[in-house]
């Protein structure tokens, strides 16, 4: 069960370092606020039960339909028969955000429907991840310099996960795109995640 | 309702604004619907559009017009081939360049062919639409096989930026050739599939037979053109009334609607004849790649284009219908305004028209049939 | 019918309404017609045996730096024969009749126009932005647009 590191430090050098110099109070203090999300995660039952979920969440992938243009088409061929995307889970697009995992933003998104992205964005369960495929979503793609009503790449409004270069970018490098994805998702700590989250100044979504 | 029982005098309905889209499963794009209901009938649908407005006429007045190309690929997605044919006629035409004769013939080869894709993809979703999963992989089945020929052609998949001012972008080998008649057997071989999957399905021809009548003079109205058009019964096809890039050289039928399953004009009209086209489209590629004559592939260009004083306006017959580039120049390297003339957008705006007393579900049938891609209609 | 026939035969129907007939050096002629005329030129255009186009293909706004101008095709089934109309007006109160009542295709063209260029249509049933969100501000297309810095929070570049 591969361990990804947070940080530099893991929780058995940052105790050596609290024990080093006993007077520092705050390193102490620090040792003792990680040890408990790190500890879960170092320790014999969870660690396991870490590795199921991640490989849970990755093998079944739901995606949001949002196909907004030209990438549209090409995220259709990457479900079609020929790079069928079903054969990694991420077949069963939802149309619904409450249903879905991942937003693949296909296409350019423009001021106008900017709003009804973030709005949908807010909808979707946790974990939810975001997939900017297409030029258009990574910078603003062929319309960065006159276009005057696409926005300059989504990063502007929602937090993504993959980037996917291309014009529209070929079927194999969004299968090559799931799969990144799903590696980044084998790499989450659920249960640290679930302690360290900050609930008290999340904006409550629609 | 019972005749026999009377209606309460009390009774009101009240009428129910639902929204449909811009993010919606039926994968047309990204428009807004609002739909007033009564109940489950529809009283009025308003399309809201401009989702996907790229700034398309002001970014080609601040560019080249060989820069222009790529971006009249984008604007009708799945036909990309046809759209940069229009534009480049339209430059030609004002600025007097003269197309090689193989330039001319690969052009129509590239924009058939296109055309076959572009129908498979509405063959596919509108199955989608109608709950039919089936066709959709069978229409792209196909289709994978046209884009690898067209990516041996252009490079690209989707969005080709093959055809150019003077002519086109490379030429075509034996190997390609081949492909292309492989290609023809196998659609011939399929087509009759597709009647069985859909068109002669019960359940398909409840739902749009006799569905979304447009008549002749609402057509002509409302200037739709393409499958909307024939659909209804006109028989006017660019490629026929006025030929552009040797157009008149091949034989081929413009199927029209004639109320087979239903009434004239119908959902199921428009869709057969999408499906005719395509086989009518494989007769002309037939006939282009038997008659290819020799010569070069694109005219003599200068390097800094630069048209005329005056305007022009070329229409070609697009998968979705007359597609028109109007090109004011006033002489200097950049256009002084590009105007598209998107069908899709004229086509869509016949909505509220024919939506009166139907029901939700019909409205999806209805917006399908019409075919829209968004990237035009919002440019 | 040509476009040259044509044009004489508005000229006499309509002599103050129709410019003078200009043979254009490069590509397609163009009939300019008085923007206050425009709804009876049409109507004539429409409704006379003879000249019948009953498909309106396209509506351009152009922004021609002094002027702006709304330019017609016009297209008729039954005759095969093409036709382009224009109507310059002001830059600052830039107001033209509307078509939509003659041909209904013209609803949303029109309104593309005053979406992206201003020019308000007298008499169309519902003139609002079709494109652009309802609160854009400013006339995309016009030559001394300015792209805007941000629009609602989200930065423009």
């Amino acid at each position: 069960m591969e361990q990804s590191a947070k940080g530099p430090t893991t929780p058995q050098q940052m105790l050596r370092e609290a024990i080093a110099d006993p007077q520092d109070l705050r390193r102490y203090l620090h040792y003792l606020a990680t040890i408990r999300a790190e500890g879960l995660s170092t320790s014999v039952i969870i660690a396991p039960l870490e590795a199921a979920i991640n490989w849970a969440r990755a093998s079944s992938i739901w995606p949001l339909t949002f196909g907004l243009a030209c990438c549209a088409i090409e995220m259709m061929a990457t479900g079609a028969d020929k790079f069928d995307l079903d054969r990694f889970g991420a077949g069963a697009f939802r149309p619904t955000p409450r249903q879905a995992d991942l937003m693949l933003v296909a296409g350019t998104v423009t001021y106008k429907m900017a709003p009804r992205l973030k709005r949908l964005y807010d909808q979707m369960p946790e974990p939810k991840f975001v997939m900017a495929m297409g030029a258009c979503t990574i910078g603003g793609g062929p319309y960065c310099k006159h276009g005057y009503h696409v926005v300059k790449g989504i990063d502007l409004l929602i937090p993504v996960d993959i980037y996917v270069p291309g014009c529209p970018p070929r079927p194999e490098a969004l299968l090559d795109a799931l799969l990144r994805l799903q590696d980044k998702i084998s790499k989450n700590q659920p249960f640290a995640e679930r302690f360290n989250k900050d609930t008290k100044n999340q904006k409550k979504p629609l | 309702m019972n005749s026999t029982l009377e209606q309460p005098e009390s009774l009101r309905t009240e009428e129910l604004l639902v929204n449909m889209g811009p993010q919606h499963p039926s994968t047309h794009g990204v428009l807004r619907l609002l739909i007033q209901t009564d109940g489950e009938l529809v009283r009025q649908a308003w399309p809201h559009i401009g989702f996907l407005h790229r700034c398309f006429e002001k970014i080609a007045e601040s560019v080249t017009y060989r820069q222009v190309v790529p971006y009249t690929d984008r604007l009708d997605y799945l036909a990309s081939m046809n759209n940069a044919l229009a534009y480049c006629l339209a430059v030609e035409k004002l600025a007097g360049f003269e197309v090689p004769e193989r330039a001319s013939y690969l052009r129509i080869i590239a924009a058939e062919l296109n055309r076959i894709a572009s129908h498979l993809v509405f063959f596919g979703c509108y199955g989608l639409d109608m709950g039919a999963f089936t066709p959709f992989l069978y229409g792209f089945r196909e289709r994978e096989l046209i884009l690898s020929i067209l990516e041996k052609l252009s490079g690209g998949r989707l969005l080709y930026h093959y055809p150019r001012i003077g002519g086109v972008a490379r030429d075509i080998d034996p190997q390609i050739a081949a492909e292309i008649q492989n290609f023809i057997k196998e659609m011939r071989r399929v087509w009759p599939e597709y009647n069985r999957l859909l068109s002669e399905n019960a359940i398909f021809i409840k739902r749009t037979a006799n569905v979304g009548v447009i008549t002749k003079e609402a057509a002509v109205a409302y200037g739709l053109t393409g499958p909307c058009l024939r659909g209804s019964g006109v028989a006017y096809d660019l490629r026929r009334a006025h030929p552009y890039s040797l157009y008149e050289r091949f034989d081929f039928e413009i199927p029209i609607g004639q109320g087979l399953k239903g009434t004239l004009g119908d959902c199921w009209d428009r869709y057969w004849v999408r499906l005719l086209e395509m086989l009518e489209s494989l007769k002309i590629i037939e006939q282009a790649l038997a008659g290819l004559p020799e010569g070069q592939i694109t005219a003599k260009v200068p390097p800094v284009i630069k048209l005329p004083e005056g305007e022009v306006y070329v229409g070609c017959e697009n998968p979705r219908g007359e597609l028109g580039f109007y090109i004011i120049s006033d002489g200097k390297p950049q256009a002084l305004r590009i105007k598209v003339r998107a069908p899709s957008f004229s086509n869509l705006s016949i909505t509220n028209a024919i939506v009166r007393d139907v029901l939700v579900a019909d409205v999806v049938a209805i917006i399908g049939s019409i075919d829209i891609v968004l990237g035009e209609i919002d440019r | 019918m040509t476009p040259a026939e044509i044009h004489s035969r508005l000229k006499e129907k309509f002599p103050s309404a129709v410019g003078e007939w200009q043979e254009p050096k490069a590509g397609d002629p163009c009939i300019l017609l008085e923007p206050q005329e425009l709804h009876e030129v049409c109507l004539f255009l429409k409704s006379e045996p003879g000249l019948e186009f009953d498909y309106l293909k396209l509506i351009t706004g152009v922004d021609r730096g002094d002027k702006l101008s709304s330019v017609y095709h016009l297209y008729s089934y039954k005759h095969q024969h093409a036709l382009v109309l224009r109507a310059d007006v002001e830059r600052a109160e830039p107001k033209l009749p509307s078509v939509a009542d003659i041909w209904p295709a013209a609803d949303w063209l029109e309104r593309e126009c005053f979406d992206m260029l201003g020019i308000v249509y007298q008499g169309h049933p519902d003139l609002r932005r079709i494109l652009l969100p309802l609160d854009w501000e400013g006339y995309p297309l016009r030559k001394d647009y300015k792209q805007p810095q941000s629009y609602h929070g989200i930065k423009n570049e």
